[in-house]
This record gives structure tokens, sequence and C-alpha cells, in this order.
């Protein structure tokens, strides 16, 4: 088939890319662009003043912070977990692993509200464990433990999943020849994988980042949401729209959003890496 | 050698198993070890906790008027939502997959931002623009149609956060598909929607079913969005996760459990589903 022939053949219906792409940004205006801008201008509609005024309340500070301590301890558990349960996956493969990389991925596939509630369940007062920890002071629920628990399960299959198809592309033969040059398998990890699947990793930390950070629903179920105390940013958020301090609310959406954007950065240079890496070894 | 060999075989069937789990790699050992910690012990209080509950009790939790109908209300209009996305979501990927136009790079990466934002920012944000003085609900007024606190709010909540899934499951698909065929079927005289219809759509439609199926599970346990466009009244727009917490609120831990159970099973189900729907699609790959 010839150009000429094609490009006609296009030419003649040319208003419909024009319509399918009108039609496509008008949906995700409305679905999309609408709200996320929605979120700055009202943040921003009474001016900067206020808004920085409500940056410094106390019990938004708390909630940033709890946020930061949530993302601190749960993203480097998930991101060993991940290299763990990856390398497993693909370097010793016993039977049954596909159920178990099944298994992983439950976590996404079960709502937030009832992972919150089966941690209650456990830790709860009334939960299995609920009378050792009552006798020995512990608390779990509604504090910073259960929302550690939550947080992490939410956040639990990202890394696995990104690091577990790079980890398949690179293949096993540069661990073998370190191997045979004498490395032991630190200096394996550390020096030969590690490097080579740096990128996908990064990408799988990224989003558990923005999920543990972002986490609602869980959360929620375990924290009691008492403000100064178990309230993390978007339980902020939901706790200031509730009682109708709207602005206070925006102000606090506009972090979260940025988190969202610097989150869209990242995947999107990530992903770049990953192929062109990818594109320069086929 | 041959002895401790024969040694094993004589040991019970548990032991076996034990000791090929402690003869596991420790990398294996750390992730079954997180993994029960995590993921099984957790699973384990909750459907033994809705053991305890007499059969016929659960089933009159279950079922109870107030469960159903937000089971009504959380899976009718998930269905809808994703229904709706498989339509628009496959056209957005067929527009970034085909065309080019200014911002195109843009508006690929930000097909994610559902993933990216705190879903408590996206209900906030989508109940405002939504609610009758927002910048949509305003529009809509007008003409009687009542957006944030109603169905149609939770609707909209589920067609925000599901929306990337559809996009991210045909946008792949679409750029591996090779365009040879469709200009085969041009060059044969076929009309551009005789092309679409028959030759574009066919292979392409378990791609779409199974983003509709990730959508509609996302949609389903979504919490923390729809919460907040919701005005959590019963009987109109109460889903059913909004009403495990209210259970939970309440101290009433067996109505919790039953429709988390109730939940849960779903959430099963339409991930064997999904699995399935994947391996339909990929039936023709090597």
């Amino acid at each position: 088939m010839t150009d000429k022939f094609k490009s006609n053949h296009r030419k003649q219906k040319s208003w419909i890319p024009s319509v399918l792409i009108f039609v496509a940004i008008a949906y995700l205006a409305l679905v999309q662009y609408l709200p996320a801008l929605n979120v700055v201008i009202q943040a921003f509609s009474k001016g900067v003043t206020p808004f920085f005024a409500n940056l410094v309340q106390p019990e938004f500070l708390h909630a940033v912070w709890l946020t930061l301590i949530l993302a601190l301890i749960t993203v480097p558990i998930n991101t060993v977990f991940g290299l763990c349960a990856a390398w497993a996956i693909t370097r010793h493969k016993i039977p049954g692993r596909a159920i178990v990389l099944s298994i992983i991925d439950l976590p996404f596939s079960i709502s937030p509200v009832v992972a919150g509630l089966m941690i209650v369940l456990l830790y709860g007062r009334q939960g299995w464990f609920g009378p050792w920890l009552q006798d020995h002071n512990i608390q779990i629920v509604f504090a910073l433990p259960g929302m550690v628990l939550a947080t992490a399960f939410v956040s639990m299959p990202f890394v696995v999943r990104e690091v577990i198809p790079v980890l398949e592309e690179f293949g096993q033969e540069q661990d073998e020849a370190a191997k045979t040059l004498g490395a032991n398998d630190w200096q394996i990890f550390w020096r030969v994988t590690l490097p080579s699947i740096r990128w996908g990793l990064l990408y799988g930390v990224v989003l558990t980042n923005a999920r543990a950070m972002g986490e609602f629903g869980a959360v929620s179920v375990v924290s009691g949401n008492i403000s100064n105390t178990t309230q993390s940013l978007p339980l902020f958020v939901e706790e200031a729209y509730k009682q109708y301090q709207t602005e206070s609310a925006f102000s606090a959406a506009v972090l979260l959003g940025l988190l969202a954007v610097v989150t869209l950065v990242l995947k999107e240079i990530l992903a770049r890496k990953t192929d062109t890496k990818e594109a320069g070894r086929h | 050698m041959s002895s401790t060999e024969q040694k094993e075989r004589q040991l019970p069937w548990g032991k076996v198993f034990l000791q090929n789990i402690i003869q596991l790699p420790w990398t294996w050992r750390i992730t079954l070890i997180y993994l029960s910690f995590m993921l099984f012990l957790p699973l384990a209080a909750m459907l033994l906790k809705a053991s305890t509950e007499p059969p016929s009790e659960f089933w009159k939790i279950a079922t109870s008027p107030l469960a159903l109908a937000t089971y009504n209300v959380t899976f009718i209009t998930s269905l809808l939502a994703a229904l709706l996305n498989g339509l628009f979501g496959t056209l957005i990927a067929w527009v970034l997959v085909r065309y080019d136009f200014p911002l195109k790079r843009v508006i690929d990466a930000l097909v994610d931002l559902p993933f990216a934002l705190p879903t408590s920012v996206a209900g906030l944000t989508l109940a405002t623009v939504y609610s009758d003085r927002g910048w949509i609900g305003s529009l809509l007024a007008p003409l009687g149609i009542k957006v944030s606190f109603t169905r149609l709010g939770v609707a909209v909540a589920m067609i925000f956060i599901s929306l990337p899934f559809v996009v991210r499951t045909v946008q792949p698909v679409l750029q591996e598909m090779e365009q040879e065929i469709e200009e085969a079927a041009w060059s044969l005289g076929a009309s551009e929607w005789q092309t679409f219809w028959k030759v574009i759509l066919p292979p392409l439609f378990p791609t779409i079913l199974t983003g509709v199926a990730l959508g509609f599970s996302r949609a389903v346990g979504e919490y923390g969005s729809t919460v907040i466009i919701s005005s959590n009244t019963p009987f109109q727009d109460l889903i059913a996760p909004v009403l495990i917490f209210q259970r939970l609120e309440e101290y009433d831990y067996s109505g919790a459990t039953v429709i988390g159970v109730v939940l849960l099973i779903i959430s099963l189900v339409l991930l064997l589903a999904i699995n399935f729907l994947q391996a339909w699609s990929r039936r023709y790959d090597r």
C-alpha cells in the first residue's frame, strides 16, 4: 500500500480524530482536570496569607508529622519485603510460586475498610491478641502501631510488582558471572543486581510512598481519628471538611496534591529510564 | 546418605512439610513470614470471627434490608461507573495511542492522577466541584440534577477512581496491535466504522473487559472519596464499606465482620474473574 493511498483515506475523514480527541479531553476535564484545578483555586481563594495561616495550625503540623512517620516506617519495610519476595519468586523457583504471586496482590483487591477491620479484629480490645496486649499495656488499634500495620498492608504489593519484571529481564547470567569471579551473595546483590534493577525498584518505592502517605480508608478504621494524636494528613482533610473548615481542608489538600504531582513526575522520569534501558538492550 | 533419605520418608507428612519450609532459601522464609503476619493472620482473624456466628445469624445479618440496600448501591453504581469508563477509557487510550496533539505527554501522564492523589482529596474536591454551588454542579442544578451527596455523586467518585484502570489496561494492547491489519481492511474497501467494529474491536474486547473488571473491583472497595461525596443516607447512597465503618463505630463487631466477609468474598471472585479475563485476552499470544 502506498502512503498516498493511506493519506487520502485519512484525509476524507479528517474530522474524526479531532472529534475523538475533543471528547476524550472533555471527559478527562470533567472527571479529573476541573476537580484537580479546584483544589488549588479553593485553597488560595482568600489569598496566600490565610493559606499559610492554615499551614501552621498545630493540628495540621501534627498531621503532616504523623504522615511522614507512617511513610518513614512503612516504605522501608515494604521495600525490603518487596525485594525479598521478588528475589525469591524470580530466583528460587519453588512449586506454588504463582499462587504466592497472586496472594501478594491481594491487598489491592481487598477494600481498605476490610483491611482495617481485619486489623481491629486481630489487635483490637475484643480481638485475638486484645487481652494479651491489654495485660502488657500495649495499644495497637487507635494508636500509631495500628496505623503502621494498616498502611503497610495496603501498600504491600507495589515494590514486588515493579521489581519482578526487571529482575526477570535482567536475568541470572550476570549474578552467576559475579559468583564465579568469587563475589559473595551480598556483594552480588549490592554491586551487580541492585544497580541494574534500581530504576524499577525506585518506581515501586515511589508508588509505595504515594499510597502510604495518601491512604485513607484502612488508616481511618484503625486510627480512631483523634486530632493531634492519630490524625494523618488525609484524615485531617476529611475531618476539616466535616467541621466546615473548608479552607483548612483545601490547604491540606494542596499539600497532598503536591505529593501526587511529584509522584506523577517521578513516575514519568523513572518509566522513561526503564524504557530506554530496555530499548538499549534489545 | 541413603539411611537419612529413608528416615525422611518415614517422617509424617507434616514434619516433611515443616522441614521443607526450614530448608527454603531465607528470601522465601522472610516473604512467607511477612505474608503470614501481615496477610494470613488478619484474614484468619476475620474468617474465624465470622465463623463464630451461627450460619442462620450470619445469613440474617448479610441479607438484612439495610445490607442488601448497600450492596445494591455499591455494586450497581460501581458497575455503571466501570462500564462508562469502559467506553471513555477505551476512547482515551485510542486517542493517546493513535493521534498526535499538543500536550499529549502531559495528558498521558495525568491519566494516573487518581492513583497518585489521596482519595480523601479526591472526595473533597469532587464534592465541591459537583455541589450545587460548584463549577459543574451549579450548571446541573438548574436542570434539577443534584450530584454531590446523592448516589450520582458516589458514581462520580467511582468514575474518577476507576478510569485509569481501563486506560492503562487497554493502552499497551492497542500499542501492540498491528496497524497493517487495519490497513489491509481499508485497502479491501472496508469503511472506517467497519474496520473498527470488525477488525479492531473483537480482539480488543477481552482487554476492555479486563480493564472494566479491574475498575469495578476498585470502585466496589473504594471508601475515601465515596464517603466524602455521599450523604451516607441508608437506602439511598450508603455504600457497603461505609456500613462496615459505621458498624465498627457502634462496636457491632459481628455486623462489621459479616459484611466485611461478604465484600471479601466478592473481591476474591472478582480477582478470579479478572485472572480468567486476562488469560482470555492473551489467548492468541505465544
